[in-house]
């Protein structure tokens, strides 16, 4: 890297979680030009739905979904040299690179693709051993120590920062899987990679950082779920997702692919800036403190907004660690009322549940009940609703330790039809599912416990 | 004040004391998101000469006044002159938030507009030099 590095590195979000849009990695490396690729794939209860895949196939728990993203752009990353940078390795980072690596083999571009595997966030096999050194795992929320819930700890992985994947891109790694990374890392990574940011380059890691942030979310900063001037926002179907095209100085460009619909503008951009925004003054990542309150935005032609002067502050000397645990059960039920009277009808058949919950004698933790087309998402701000609504559907959850006594509960909801309030309807589905509950426990840990691996393989 | 009317429709009333109501909905957008148990609201002002207006009204007392009995733990607010919004965090927000929560918002994604639906009342002079839109009588 020189001085006058005047360079522009795109990345492109194209997975904003796991579940998001199949044809999105496609789309951005076809659009038009794109040097990296960035796919995030993990939310908070993500790594202990890939545990419990894992325990029951040691070859499984990771987002199988990389696995036809990566067959989807293999002419791109094979003959353009686009990169690809995803956490989609969940809890088995090394089974994902070995069903990517079939997939290049698959395609005939065998030996043509480095995968580059960062393994060291898995802190399961060590907890007891963690515990045992002093480390209480505290949970961030609660303070309790981690001791009270280890015996139903499902999975525990420490966020992992930019380091292990920019060591991965300079051992020429094309596809760079990784397990918890934190999302923004993802974007950050590469920039770091290309423009040689320093460790302590705090401003522009910081810049690298907020960046990702702007497009770990995928098209919610391109139009998707945008309230500004929503009705006007162009051809959603054809949302195009996000693209930083960032400079060495640390500013970048936020935009979009042409001829794509959605919308990239200073209201878009800033609605994702504030999503999950706890303290803007301290973003607290792995690899800097990114102070939100020194971004600035300016339009800069259709669909593009410019980002600059961006700060951020050292590091800590803490990672978080996402632990999952079991914590009982659910269950939902819901049915509908039509006119007249529908919510009437509601209440009195949540009534008439509720005592027969209390008259077989079931103890929940928990009994919650919504009337969804009346109050169900604002609740009392919602005021009173309309007298004449067209129908209202009673939504009652449950949780509890008991599975039998959630399993019980949903054998309750179905007789209401016949032998509860009048004008109900709304039961096709059947009964509800009793679900086991996987509760989310962040804790911190001292960074220097954390020794991550990167590994290249082809 | 007839050409206040104008903006909306319905019929803007001037109160006995010279205030107008301008509902936030009106003049600012807003997203939100969850942390456990805690929802966040971004608020954001539509035009950046509103965001003064919207940091002097919005103040914590306001916000925790709005969002009693329905979130169980206190609020906390920041300023961001910069992107001209506020931030709010509302502890104790989604019944335990995560997979937890039995609620259908047990994320928080619609408290943003939950705090859009505050009126403020705004003096008529400020109205006028702002060019607020004013909200319409309620009928």
């Amino acid at each position: 890297m020189t001085t006058n590095d005047n360079r522009v590195v795109r990345v492109a979000s194209g997975q904003g979680f796991w579940g998001d849009s199949l044809e999105a990695p496609r789309q951005q490396v076809e659009g038009g030009p794109v040097d990296y690729l960035m796919l995030d794939y993990l939310a908070e209860v993500t790594m202990s739905i890939l545990q419990k895949q894992k325990e029951r196939d040691p070859r499984m728990g990771y987002a199988r979904d990389f696995v036809g993203a990566i067959d989807s752009v293999l002419p791109a990353v094979v003959e353009r040299g686009v990169r690809v940078i995803a956490n989609a390795g969940g809890v088995n980072p090394p089974a994902c690179a070995d069903a990517i690596l079939g997939v290049a083999e698959k395609r005939g571009a065998r030996g043509k693709v480095k995968v580059g595997v960062v393994t060291g966030d898995d802190l399961l096999p060590r907890l007891d051993e963690l515990i045992a050194e002093g480390h209480a795992l505290a949970n961030m929320e609660t303070g309790e120590p981690l001791d009270t819930v280890r015996d139903r700890v499902l999975s525990a992985n420490a966020y992992i920062g930019s380091t292990p994947i920019v060591e991965a891109l300079g051992r020429g790694a094309q596809v760079v899987i990784t397990g918890r990374s934190t999302d923004t890392a993802l974007t950050m990574a590469p920039l770091r990679y290309e423009f040689g940011w320093g460790s302590e380059d705090w401003n522009h890691l910081a810049a690298g950082i907020i960046a990702g942030h702007i497009i770990e979310c995928g098209a919610q900063c391109s139009g998707g779920n945008c309230l500004y001037d929503w009705r006007s926002i162009p051809d959603l179907a054809e949302v195009g997702y996000p693209i930083v095209e960032a400079k060495a100085d640390g500013t970048f460009v936020v935009t979009k692919h042409p001829n794509t619909g959605g919308r990239v503008d200073v209201h878009s951009v800033t609605e994702q800036l504030v999503y999950e925004m706890g303290d803007p003054h301290s973003y607290i990542t792995p690899d800097v403190v990114a102070d939100f309150t020194t971004i600035h935005l300016a339009p800069d032609g259709p669909d593009r907004v410019r980002v600059f002067g961006i700060e951020g502050r050292p590091a800590t000397d803490k990672l978080k660690v996402s632990i999952a645990y079991r914590a009982g059960f659910k269950a939902v039920g819901t049915l509908v009322y039509a006119w007249p009277d529908a919510l009437e009808k509601a209440q009195l058949a949540d009534r008439v549940l509720r005592e027969r919950l209390d008259r077989l004698g079931l103890k929940f933790d928990h009994v919650l009940t919504e009337f969804v087309g009346a109050s169900a998402t604002h609740g009392a701000l919602a005021g009173p609703p309309p007298a004449d609504l067209p129908e209202v559907q009673l939504r009652v959850g449950v949780r509890g330790g008991d599975r039998a006594a959630v399993e019980r509960f949903t054998r309750e909801i179905a007789p209401l039809v016949l032998n509860g309030p009048p004008s109900v309807t709304g039961f096709a589905g059947g009964r509800p599912k009793v679900e086991e509950i996987v509760a989310y426990w962040p804790a911190l840990v001292d960074k220097r416990v954390v020794q991550t691996k990167v590994e290249v393989l082809s | 004040m007839t050409h206040f009317v104008q903006k909306t429709e319905g019929v803007a009333r001037v109160s006995d004391d010279g205030y107008l109501p301008v509902r936030l909905v009106d003049v600012a957008h807003a997203r939100s998101g969850d942390k456990g148990d805690t929802a966040n609201v971004g608020v954001i002002a539509r035009k950046p000469e509103w965001y003064e207006l919207l940091a002097r009204e919005l103040t914590l007392q306001r916000v925790t006044a709005h969002f009693a009995g329905v979130i169980d733990g206190p609020v906390e607010r920041f300023e961001l002159p910069n992107l001209n919004a506020l931030n709010f965090l509302l502890h104790g927000a989604l019944d335990g938030g995560g997979t937890l929560s039995l609620k259908t918002d047990a994320q928080g994604k619609v408290f943003s507009t939950a705090l859009l639906r505050m009126v403020l009342d705004v003096p008529a002079d400020e109205v006028e030099r702002l060019g607020l839109p004013v909200a319409p009588a309620q009928h």
